[in-house]
């Protein structure tokens, strides 16, 4: 009897120990790769290898993904303008749906999925054969030479493929717009470029470089705490991709509901 | 810092691991200039042991000393001397998948006393050839190796650089009879002309007569006896006598 009346307090408790035991992790971690990356000394070469594994190789499949985007978008604005005779307004919604939001999330989630997975199981597959151990018995902090250059590589490379998706998606915007809609291409260049202010892309950018660290440090710390073999790595990825998802939507979210306000 | 305290001391150390107490009441040290081998059956604790003393697990309850000062913290001073003096080849060599040979080799002097490269290729390369292990190999990636040349590869990687303080795990596992002979050669060498501190854990019995200049066996969580390499053979523990026979040819 007694112990159903506690039951909901010792679930409770249990739950309420086990997120603050991870939120500590968590806060541990984000400071000791920050103070890795803020402070000398800098793996260059490791951060070399980093921008071209996060950001050259991701091109491909940022690319195809802000065409279709931009050009789906397109098609809906059409259909939805035209419902209270406002289809001339595809270009100026196109341009800003890309920039302000668009291009910065999905960016961001093609690359949890390309890039937070792959950083977790490396890390990971290494925890678990010991390398992290032995590089930390070979004088060099495992944060410095493995965990900063991604995270850097990370905050650097996403701004940058964001601006790509921007000039893409608004790319396949104008390509349906112009074939299948029938838009004057100038015209359209022109009303695209007439409207947009340079904060509707810079806010797009910010965002890309707080997700750009979400996404690295979230494969970081899920490979960091992999344990038992390769079941376990295989469960950081996972995690790794979930957890960076879901950041990136409510951070999507906070800064969005900030940069409105100002 | 105590003067004549031992260089390396397990003072009361448990450890809990999987629910149970895999170290439980470990008490031994080691002097500067002396190579400890470390025997036991699989599962003894004696990797773990091992991770203790270079503050990579925490003891439970107990400590663990280096220079007669304890390594607790993360971010250490004295931890990190530690790691300055030391060379580690862990159990399963713990090669670094994702560069070549050479620069795992010469990992310690390329990131982190900045070497450069042509230097700290020499050095592993010459690091190599102490192993048996010719240039060929230096330009290959660590999972282009066998397992025997993995753990050379290991070795190597533990003694370049010169540090003071070898700690081996298994050193000659896997390894045909003339090249583990060769190795364990090359471990009393750096114990004896170049007077580092040694703990060696082994099943090779072959070994430890060449290592070793004290010999613990460990069981049961605990230093269960100890004594010198011509103990051995004289010693009536029934534990030891059973791992001395059984490594001898039967007829
Ligand atoms: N990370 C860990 N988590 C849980 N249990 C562990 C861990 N590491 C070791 N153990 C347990 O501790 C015990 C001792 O392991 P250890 O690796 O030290 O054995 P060992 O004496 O080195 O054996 P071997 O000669 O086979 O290498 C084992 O029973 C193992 O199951
Ligand atoms: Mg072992």
């Amino acid at each position: 009897m007694q112990q159903l009346v506690l039951a909901p307090f010792t679930i409770i408790g249990r739950l309420v120990i086990g997120v603050c035991a991870i939120v500590g992790a968590l806060s541990l971690f984000v400071g000791r790769t920050l103070f890795a990356c803020l402070t000398p000394r800098w793996h260059g070469g490791q951060i070399a290898r980093q921008v071209v594994s996060i950001g050259f190789l991701s091109l491909p499949v940022v690319g195809l993904t802000a065409v279709f985007t931009g050009a789906a978008l397109a098609l809906n604005i059409y259909t939805g303008g035209g419902r209270f005779n406002a289809e001339q307004i595809v270009p100026q919604i196109v341009a800003l749906g890309i920039t302000r939001e668009l291009a910065p999330v999905l960016v961001a989630l093609m690359l949890s999925g390309r890039v937070a997975t792959t950083i977790a199981a490396e890390i990971g597959a290494m925890r678990a054969t010991e390398q992290i151990d032995a590089m930390r018995t070979l004088s060099t902090d495992p944060f410095r030479f493995l965990v900063a250059p991604r995270v850097l590589a990370g905050v650097a490379t996403l701004p940058l493929l964001t601006g790509v998706a921007d000039i893409l998606g608004i790319g396949g915007g104008w390509l349906v717009s112009t074939l299948s809609l029938g838009f004057n291409p100038e015209a359209y260049a022109r009303s695209t470029v007439a409207f947009l202010e340079a904060w509707d892309i810079q806010s797009g950018l910010i965002k890309a470089a707080a997700f750009g660290f979400i996404v690295t440090a979230m494969g970081a710390f899920h490979g960091y705490r992999a344990t038992g073999g390769a079941r376990g790595v295989g469960h950081a990825a996972t995690q790794a991709m979930v957890w960076s998802g879901v950041l990136i939507f409510a951070t999507d979210y906070l800064m969005t509901s900030w940069f409105t306000q100002t | 810092m105590s003067a004549g305290a031992p260089e390396l001391e397990w003072r009361g150390v448990r450890k809990i691991l999987g629910g149970r107490p895999v170290l439980d009441g470990l008490d031994l040290s080691l002097d500067a200039g002396r190579s400890l081998v470390i025997i036991g059956g699989s599962g003894q604790g004696k990797s773990v042991a091992l991770k203790l003393a270079l503050g990579l697990m925490r003891p439970d309850a107990g400590t663990v000393l280096f220079k007669g000062q304890s390594l607790p913290g993360l971010f250490n001073r004295r931890q990190s001397d530690l790691y300055r003096q030391s060379g580690v080849l862990f159990q399963g060599a713990a090669l670094f998948d994702s560069l070549r040979v050479w620069e795992v080799v010469s990992f310690r002097l390329l990131y982190a006393d900045n070497r450069p490269p042509a230097l700290a290729r020499d050095a592993a390369i010459e690091a190599l050839a102490q192993v048996q292990l010719g240039p060929e190999v230096a330009d290959l990636f660590p999972s282009e190796l066998s397992g025997g040349m993995q753990k050379r590869v290991g070795l190597a990687r533990a003694i370049v650089g010169a540090p003071r303080i070898l700690f081996f795990d298994e050193p000659t596992t896997g390894l045909d009879p003339v090249t583990a002979a060769s190795i364990s050669r090359l471990i009393a060498d750096q114990v004896m002309r170049l007077g580092c501190t040694a703990v060696t854990i082994t099943h090779d019995l072959v070994s430890a007569r060449t290592i070793a200049d004290d010999i613990a066996l460990l069981d049961g969580g605990r230093i269960a006896w100890q004594g010198g390499r011509a103990d051995l053979d004289m010693t009536k523990d029934p534990r030891v006598r059973s791992m001395v026979e059984a490594s001898m040819p039967t007829r």
